[in-house]
C-alpha cells in the first residue's frame, strides 16, 4: 500500500515557524527508498531539536547500515520546536521523517536513541503526534514497534509503559538481526500479531520487552522481584556489543545538513569503550572493553568522509581519545596528510598529563592556540580517589605549565559536585587548584594575560556504576556549595579576576536523577508532565524543576516512594535495582565492591596495563580487550600536484 | 602570525547563477554559504583563500532571495589560484550540490562590478485560493497610490518605510502552463482552485523593498488576504531598462565576450 508524503499539506505551514529549513530534509548522503518495495520499513528518532539530532552519531550510523540492505528502508525524524507543533496540530499533520516526509505511523519500527533522560517527554510527545497510543498496551497490530536504543536504555523502566523493546548495548549488528526477526514474521503473515513479534525478539535474549515482565514492589517501596511473565522469555537481557571497529567503518557517508548544527564536523570514532574506572562515568562501565579502531581504518575513514562530506573539521571521537595506542601516530599523519588543505582537527576528551600538550600542539600546527580543556572531575586529592580519577595536583600544574609554555591562552577545567562523601572543603579545593594554575601560568607565560576556566557540573548517580547506590546531593546543599566556591574565587584579589567560573544549578541533576535510577511507577510522573506541556526538557529555556516537582507529587501521591526516594535515598547492598534484570556484563558484586573501595578511598588500575580485575564484562558476554599497536603508520596521500 | 606560505593569489574570477528550488527554497543564506563552500571542496575546486589566521575561500554573494523564497536567478562570484573552465566548473559544482540547489550558469568574468548591475528583481508571487480578479484590482489599486506605508518586523524593531516606489511594475498575469513553476510543486498543483499570479518588477532600494512588502501594501490598499502562504520565486534580477521596464541579464558582458569567441579574455 502505498504511503503519502505529507509535504503538501506541511509546505503551506513552513513560512509561518523559525527555522524551516530543519524540516524539509535534502540533506547531502540522505537516502529516499521505494516505499513498497521494502520489506521491513525504520522510522529513527533522536528526540530533541535537529539542530542536536542531526549529528548524532549514533542515529546516522544505524541509518546508513539498514540503507545498505537492500529491501530495508531507513529515514529520521526529530523534535519538532513548539511554533511547528501548534501548526501540525491545527492542521492535522502527523509527525513526519524528514527524507521522504512519510507519516511515522505508518513504518514498521520507530526506533528512538536515547544518550540522555531528558529527551523522555519529547518521545511521548513524538508518539501523540504521530497518533501512536502513548501506551504499548493499547497499541494494534499495524502501529509500528516502539523501539529504543543509546545509553538511557540501559534502564529504560521509567518508560516501560511507552515502549514495546529496549535494545542495550552497540546498535549496528542489533538493528540488522531485529529487521531479520520482522522480517521473516511479515512474509508469514504476520501469525500471532503483535504478541507473538516480540515474543519472537524477546527470545532473542537481546531484546528487552517490558510486557513480559512483571515488577513486584515490597510494602516499603522498593522492588521485590522482577521476573519474566512467560516461559521461553529470559532473565536477564544481554548488551550486545560489537568486536570489530574496523569491519564497522560508519557513517560512510555522514549527513551533510543545510541547517546549522551542533556539530558539523567529521567525526571518526578511534575507539569503543573505556577501562579508565571512573566511577562516576556510566559511558565507561557499560560499554566495556575497549576496542579500538586501527590507525589505517582512522586514516581511510577520514579522506572518505572528508571526500564524501566536504567538512573542513575532523573531530577523532571516544570516551578519552588520547588513550588509543597510536593516538601520536595518528594526530602527525592527519596533520601531515591534512593541514594544507586547511582541515582542522579535534580531540575531544583528553587526559590530564603533559603528553596531551604535544597532541594538541599537533593539532594546531598552523592554528590558534585559544584553549584547552582538561577534566580533573575532583577538586581534592581525596575526591580524586574516591572517584578513582587518577590525576595528581602536581601532574595537573606540571601539565598547564607546558600548556601556557607553548603558546595556549587559556585552561579550562571540568569538575562536578555532589560526589559521594562529598564536603564543602573538597569542592572549595578547586578555587585553590585554580589558583595555583593561574600562578604557574603568569610564570611560564611572562604574560599576565593568561586565564583559567573552570566549570562545574552536577553530579547524577548513573544505573551500572559503582555510585548507582549513592545518595545524591539535594539541589539547595549543591547550590549552597557552589556559591561558597563562587563567593571564594570572586574575593580573591591577586588571581580571581583571571579565574571564569562556570556552573549550573542543581535542580535539573534531581529531575535526571529521578529518570536515571527510577522504575515503572516514574512513568506516571513523565506522562503528566508531558501532558503539562513538559519538553525539550534539556534545554534550560522549556525545563521546568517547579513542574517536574508538582506532577510528580500528584502522580505518586498512592505509592510509598517520592522524589527523594529515588534521588538522595542511599540503597543498601540487598536492594532489586530497576535495572538488574538489563546485563550490562559487569558483576553487581564487583560493582559493590567498587563502591566500598570508593568510600575507603581506594584506587583501582586500568586492565589495559594491569592484571585483570575481575569487573565481569569480558567473561560474561564473550569479549577482550582489542588494542593495538599496529606499528602501521598513515602514509601522505596526494601524489604530486 | 600564522606559520606557512601566504596563500596563493587569485588568478581567475568567475561569476555564477544558481538557482534555489523546490523544499530547497527554505534554504536561508547562510545555510547556502556553508554548502556553498562544502561543496567548492568536494569538488576540489582549487579556490583562492583570503590571508590571515582562518583563511576563507574568495566568494562574495550578491543580494540573496529571502529564506522561503524560490528563485531562477541567484548571484555570486568567485577567485580560483588556478584557471578553470566555465562549463565544467558548472557541471562540477552543480552535482557537487544538493537537487534544488543548481547552478545554471558560470562565466569569467568581464570588467565591471556584478553588484552594481543587479539594480532589480523580477518576482512572481502564486496566491492560491484567490481569484485572479480580486489580484488585479488590488494591484491596480496599489499602483494607483502615491505611497504605501506598510511595516515590517526587523532586527532593530518594527520598521516603517514605502513599498510604492521602489515598485516599477506590478500586474496580475494569466495562469499559463509554460511558466516556471519548479520553485513551488504541491503548493497550487491542483488546478480547479483558483490561483492569482502577479509579477512585480522591485528596484533594489535601501531600505530594502520585498515581495513580502508588496504583499503587506496590498493588504493595506485593497484588503489583499490571502488565506494561504504565497508563493513567491524570484525570476530574474539584473539592470533595469529605464524605457522598456524590462530587467536584462547582467551577465550580458560576459556572454557577448563568449558569444563572439573571443577566448583570450
Amino acid at each position: 500500500m502505498p504511503v503519502e508524503s505529507v509535504f503538501p499539506r506541511l509546505e503551506p505551514l513552513l513560512p509561518k515557524v523559525q527555522k524551516p529549513i530543519q524540516y524539509v530534509g535534502g540533506e547531502l548522503n540522505s537516502t529516499v527508498k521505494d516505499w513498497d518495495a521494502a520489506a521491513v520499513r525504520w522510522a529513527l528518532m533522536y528526540p530533541d531539536a535537529y539542530e542536536v539530532g542531526l549529528p548524532n552519531q549514533g542515529v546516522m550510523i544505524l541509518y546508513e547500515v539498514l540503507n545498505e540492505v537492500a529491501d530495508v528502508l531507513a529515514e529520521r525524524t526529530y523534535a519538532v520546536w513548539g511554533d511547528m507543533e501548534k501548526l501540525m496540530r491545527e492542521h492535522s499533520v502527523p509527525q513526519f521523517t524528514v527524507d521522504a516526509h512519510r507519516p511515522v505511523g505508518a513504518f514498521d519500527v520507530f526506533g528512538v536513541s536515547f544518550s540522555t533522560e531528558l529527551g523522555y517527554t519529547n518521545l511521548l510527545n513524538a508518539l501523540d503526534l504521530s497518533g501512536i497510543p502513548l501506551e504499548a498496551k493499547d497499541r494494534g497490530l499495524d502501529d509500528p514497534i516502539v523501539l529504543i536504543g543509546g545509553h538511557a536504555s540501559f534502564n529504560p523502566e521509567p518508560i516501560a509503559d511507552f515502549i514495546d523493546a529496549a535494545v542495550v548495548g552497540d546498535g549496528e549488528q542489533a538493528v540488522l538481526q531485529i529487521t531479520d526477526v520482522i522480517r521473516a514474521w511479515k512474509a508469514e503473515g504476520r501469525p500471532g500479531g503483535r504478541d507473538e513479534l516480540l515474543f519472537r525478539l524477546a527470545v532473542t535474549g537481546g531484546v528487552y520487552v517490558p510486557r513480559f515482565y512483571d515488577v513486584d514492589y515490597l510494602e516499603d517501596g522498593r522492588i521485590q522481584r522482577v521476573a519474566p511473565n512467560r516461559s521461553g522469555v529470559p532473565w536477564r537481557v544481554s548488551k550486545h556489543t560489537v568486536m570489530d571497529l574496523d569491519e564497522w567503518p560508519y557513517p560512510k557517508q555522514p549527513l551533510v545538513p543545510l541547517a546549522e548544527t551542533v556539530h558539523e564536523r567529521m567525526s571518526v570514532e578511534i575507539f569503543r569503550g573505556c577501562t579508565r574506572g571512573c566511577r562516576f562515568c556510566q559511558a565507561g562501565m557499560i560499554t566495556r572493553p575497549v576496542r579500538e579502531r586501527s590507525i589505517t581504518g582512522i586514516g581511510e575513514m577520514v579522506e572518505k568522509g572528508l571526500k564524501a562530506t566536504g567538512f573542513e573539521e575532523v573531530g577523532l571521537l571516544s570516551l578519552s581519545s588520547a588513550d588509543h595506542t597510536e593516538i601520536a601516530e595518528v594526530a602527525k599523519g592527519l596533520a601531515d596528510r591534512y593541514t594544507e588543505d586547511k582541515i582542522g582537527l579535534s580531540l575531544p576528551s583528553t587526559r590530564v598529563d603533559a603528553f596531551n600538550i604535544d597532541l594538541a600542539n599537533e593539532l594546531t600546527r598552523n592554528g590558534r592556540r585559544s584553549g584547552l580543556t582538561f577534566a580533573p572531575e575532583g577538586g581534592s586529592e581525596r575526591m580524586r580517589k574516591v572517584i578513582n580519577k587518577m590525576v595528581s595536583e602536581e601532574d595537573l600544574i606540571r601539565t598547564v605549565a607546558t600548556a601556557y609554555g607553548n603558546g595556549w591562552r587559556q585552561v579550562k577545567l571540568y569538575f562536578m559536585c555532589g560526589l559521594p562523601t562529598e564536603t564543602d572543603e573538597d569542592v572549595l579545593q578547586i578555587a585553590e587548584m585554580a589558583k595555583k594554575v593561574i600562578a604557574k601560568g603568569r610564570e611560564v607565560s611572562g604574560s599576565r594575560d593568561i586565564r583559567c576556566t573552570v566549570s562545574i557540573g552536577g553530579f547524577v548517580p548513573k544505573p551500572h556504576t559503582p555510585f548507582q547506590w549513592a545518595p545524591q546531593l539535594d539541589h539547595k546543599t549543591t547550590d549552597e556549595r557552589l556559591q561558597k566556591l563562587r563567593d571564594v574565587i570572586r574575593a580573591d584579589r591577586q588571581y580571581g579576576k583571571s579565574i571564569g567560573f562556570r556552573y549550573h544549578d542543581g535542580k535539573p541533576g534531581i529531575v535526571e536523577g529521578l529518570l536515571s535510577r527510577g522504575d515503572r511507577r516514574v512513568g506516571k510522573v513523565i506522562r503528566a508532565v508531558w501532558e503539562d506541556g513538559g519538553r525539550f526538557d534539556g534545554w534550560s529555556e522549556h525545563f521546568s524543576y517547579d513542574r517536574w516537582m508538582r506532577c510528580a507529587e500528584t502522580a505518586l501521591a498512592g505509592d510509598p516512594v517520592d522524589v527523594d526516594w529515588y534521588t538522595t535515598r542511599e540503597r543498601e547492598w540487598n536492594e532489586v535495582l530497576p535495572w538488574d534484570h538489563l546485563d550490562s556484563g559487569l558483576d553487581k558484586d564487583w560493582l559493590w565492591e567498587d563502591w566500598q573501595d570508593a568510600l575507603d578511598e581506594v584506587e583501582v588500575e586500568d586492565c589495559r596495563w594491569t592484571p585483570c580485575f575481575d569487573c565481569g564484562v569480558c567473561p560474561q558476554m564473550d569479549t577482550e580487550i582489542q588494542i593495538g599497536p599496529t606499528g602501521k603508520k598513515l602514509l601522505p596521500l596526494s601524489v604530486v600536484k | 602570525m600564522p606559520e606557512g606560505p601566504p596563500p596563493a593569489p587569485a588568478v581567475q574570477k568567475l561569476r555564477l547563477r544558481y538557482a534555489k528550488r523546490g523544499r530547497l527554497r527554505f534554504t536561508s543564506h547562510r545555510d547556502f554559504q556553508r554548502a556553498f563552500e562544502r561543496a567548492l571542496r568536494r569538488a576540489e575546486v582549487p579556490m583562492a583563500y583570503s590571508a590571515g589566521f582562518t583563511p576563507h575561500p574568495k566568494v562574495s554573494y550578491a543580494g540573496a532571495a529571502p529564506t522561503g523564497v524560490a528563485s531562477e536567478a541567484e548571484y555570486l562570484e568567485l577567485s580560483v589560484a588556478r584557471r578553470c573552465e566555465p562549463a565544467e566548473l558548472r557541471a562540477l559544482l552543480d552535482t557537487s550540490l544538493p537537487p534544488g540547489l543548481d547552478v545554471l550558469d558560470v562565466v569569467e568574468a568581464a570588467p565591471g562590478n556584478l553588484a552594481e548591475r543587479l539594480q532589480a528583481s523580477v518576482w512572481e508571487v502564486r496566491l492560491p485560493e484567490v481569484e485572479p480578479e480580486t489580484a488585479r484590482k488590488a494591484a491596480e489599486a496599489f499602483l494607483a497610490a502615491d505611497s504605501v506605508e506598510v511595516e515590517r518586523m526587523t532586527k532593530n524593531g518594527l520598521r516603517t518605510f514605502d513599498a510604492r516606489a521602489a515598485v516599477a511594475a506590478l500586474e496580475a498575469v494569466d495562469r499559463s502552463d509554460d511558466e516556471i513553476d519548479a520553485g513551488h510543486q504541491g503548493v497550487d498543483g491542483s488546478s480547479d482552485r483558483p490561483c492569482a499570479i502577479l509579477r512585480l518588477v522591485v528596484r533594489h532600494t535601501t531600505p530594502a523593498v520585498r515581495p513580502d512588502d508588496v504583499l503587506s501594501g496590498l493588504r493595506l490598499v485593497a484588503d489583499l488576504a490571502p488565506p494561504v502562504p504565497a508563493a513567491v520565486t524570484r525570476l530574474a534580477q539584473g539592470p533595469l531598462d529605464a524605457e522598456t521596464g524590462a530587467v536584462t541579464d547582467p551577465l550580458a558582458p560576459e556572454h557577448a565576450v563568449t558569444s563572439t569567441g573571443n577566448e583570450e579574455l
